[in-house]
Parts: C-alpha cells; structure tokens; sequence
C-alpha cells in the first residue's frame, strides 16, 4: 500500500501528465483567478488603508437604508436580498456542473438558465441600488450654505453633522468614498456582467449539444470556476462595504 | 432537493454528491444570516448615547471570521478545489498567504497616516476641527432634507 502510494507520487512528476491531475483549462482557469483575487484585494485593501487614515469615513448603515418600493429606514435589507441571489446562483450552477459530469444535457440547461437569471437580478439590484445612490439627495452644508448632493464619485454629502441654524446638518464626507464604492462594486459588476455573457454563450452551446457530442462538460466546470469567483468576491465587498 | 432523474440514473454517489452541495448551501445562508444580525447589532449599539467602541471592534473581528468561514466553504465545495490533489491545492493557496503580508502592512501604513494627520507631524500645525456629531440622528427622510432650506 505504501510503495503504491510512493509510485504513484514519483509517476506524477514524470511527465505525460499533469502533475496536478487537472486539465491545462482548468489549472490556467484557477492561476487567472488567483491573479484576480490580487486585483480586488489590491482595491480592497487601498480602500482599508484610506479608511484607516481617516478620523471620520460614512456610516454605512445610514447610506444603505432603503428598500424599493417602500419609505422605511431599512439598513442592509436591500444588499441582504442581492448576497441572497448571488449565493442562491451560485448553487444552481455548481448543480450545472454536477449534471454535466452525469452528462445530463436538460439538468444542465435547467441549472445554467436559472443561474443567468440569477446573475441578471443581481445586476438588476446593482442598477437599482447605483441609481438610488447618485440621484438620491441629501442635505449638506457647504461653506455656510445648504447645498443638496447626491453620493458621486466627486461628492460625498454622508460628512459628520454640526449644528446650523439650530439644526443638525451634515457636512462634506470625504470624497474617496464614492470612488471606492463605485469602483469597486463597479468592477465586480463588470465580473458579474461578463460572468452572465460566458453563461449564456455555454448554455447555447448545451442547446446546440457541443458538449455533449465532445464527450465531456468541462467548459461548464470552468465557467463555473469563474462564477462561484464572483460570488467570493461578492462575499469580501458586502463584509467591506456594508458590515464593517 | 431531488435530483432529476437521467437516462444514467441516479447514483448513490451523486445522491451524497447533491446532499453536500445543499449543506454548503444552509451553512452559507446560516453564516450570513449571523453577520446580517451582528450587523444589525452594531447599528442599534450605535444607536445608543454611548456606543461601547471596544464592543463593536469585538462584533466586527467575529463578522470577518464568518466571511472567512463562507470564503473556505465556496472554495473548498463549490470551486471543488477540497477535492483536488494536494499539490494542486498549495500551488493556489500558498501564493494568497501573501494577502496576510498585504493586509497587515497597508492598514498599518493608513493607521501611520491617520497618526500624523492628528498631531504637529514635524512641519505642519495640528489644528483640530470644529465639534463635529460623528452618531447622526436616524437617516431622516429626503422630504424632510428639503425643509432645511
């Protein structure tokens, strides 16, 4: 039992095959998402590192408050219900992978349809949620006058409060917020977005049975990489953005 | 959740398989539902006249370990990357030790940075800014924003 277990070690390195018992695809798949990891936490942690110089950075819970379709001071509903879809689509594509290793082309149509639906929602809500953001105006007092400012890449109307006028008004936050926020859940976004592209491009592909005529549904495991990648990242920006 | 049945039919393998992929699945939603309430625990201590600082510090430390927790769950089961070969598993996850490095060396940097902001910092003058309420009043409504002026 040990000698087998030694031969097969040295029999890994000795050429003909992947010594990491994977497919070229799927190993350049995991490199190029650990270099991407590197992207959102060189973003991540530039963020942190702004905040942690800062005396005073927004409160999230009061930025992030607000449900469609209704008035009341909800804090992190609304980011709830969008780590909700992207973790529920999460699921429903690594069952996509789970069929395509039975070769079930209908489990793996039904899986990968109800996983684009999921991607979409969520851009849906991102949309939504930047929308509300930027348009959305808030009270500020700007060199002794009130101004109206909705949350940008250039203004921040989320500041410390003072009194004015016997009210208690905010002040000008800082900037980097907007840039931070947008960027970040911008670019993660953008993953989503081109997550949601390669999905569709691989269920036309089921429909039209590459796959299944190729003998094998690795492409689906790869994009199913990619996928629940997003969804990693998703899980960093919601603790950065919205919990901390 | 049942798996449809295919021309292959069901192995008990593919059972158990489907049976972890849904365990992965509560133990995220569960791990989410906690930091949501942790989360929803900061706000109303802050809520308070005197927020305890060391308490929330404390509330945020467990919020990160439970991201850490959904992190190793979606690696280890959804990517399957628990199932590959030992070799394969390091050649990712030793260079993403990095990120201890990077986390402790930039947020100590922006610690540096808040330092010399608060104090003379050799050339410049400290000068401290007017009081300021840093615990507003509950977000008001954007209708009653527009009174203020």
């Amino acid at each position: 039992m040990q000698t087998a277990i030694v031969k097969e070690k040295a029999k890994l390195w000795a050429g003909g095959r992947s010594p990491f018992n994977v497919s070229y695809g799927k190993l350049m798949m995991w490199y190029f998402l650990l270099s991407d990891s590197f992207t959102f936490g060189a973003f991540l942690i530039s963020y942190g590192t702004i905040r942690f110089s800062l005396n005073h950075w927004v409160d999230h819970n009061y930025v992030f408050n607000e449900f469609p379709g209704t008035e009341a001071n909800l804090p992190l509903a609304f980011v709830s219900l969008m780590t909700f879809i992207l973790i529920m689509s999460s699921v429903t594509m690594v069952l996509a992978v789970h069929e395509g290793h039975k070769m079930n082309q209908k489990g793996v149509i039904k899986w990968l349809s109800l996983t684009i639906l999921g991607g979409l929602a969520f851009l849906g809500c991102q949309a939504w949620e930047w929308t509300h953001l930027i348009t959305g105006e808030h009270a500020v007092l700007v060199n002794g006058v009130i101004e109206h400012w909705g949350t940008t890449v250039s203004h921040n109307p989320w500041g410390p409060d003072v009194m004015f006028n016997g009210q208690q008004v905010a002040t000008p936050g800082p900037v980097a917020f907007g840039g931070y926020f947008f960027g970040i859940t911008g670019f993660h976004g953008f993953h989503v977005f081109t997550g949601v592209v390669i999905n569709s491009i691989m269920l036309i592909k089921t429909i039209k049975g590459d796959f299944h005529k190729r003998g094998h549904y690795e492409m689906i495991e790869k994009t199913g990489l990619y996928w629940h990648f997003v969804d990693l990242v998703w899980v960093f920006v919601f603790l950065c953005f919205y919990l901390i | 959740m049942s798996v449809e049945p295919t021309h292959l039919g069901t192995t008990p393998e593919d059972v158990a398989h489907v049976k972890r992929i849904w365990k992965a699945f509560w133990i995220l939603l569960v791990l989410t539902i906690l930091e949501l309430a942790l989360g929803l625990t900061i706000y109303f201590i802050d809520l308070g006249a005197n927020p305890n600082e060391s308490l929330v510090l404390i509330l945020k430390g467990v919020i990160i370990i439970f991201t850490l927790a959904k992190a190793f769950y979606i690696i280890s089961i959804f990517m399957h990357l628990g199932d590959e070969i030992r070799t394969m598993i390091m050649s990712v996850a030793l260079p993403a030790l990095l990120f201890i490095w990077f986390i402790i060396a930039f947020l100590a940097d922006g610690s540096s940075f808040r330092h010399l902001r608060n104090t003379d910092a050799g050339i410049r003058k400290y000068e401290p800014t007017p009081q300021q309420f840093h615990h507003p009043a509950p977000a008001p409504a954007e209708k009653g924003d527009k009174k203020l002026d």
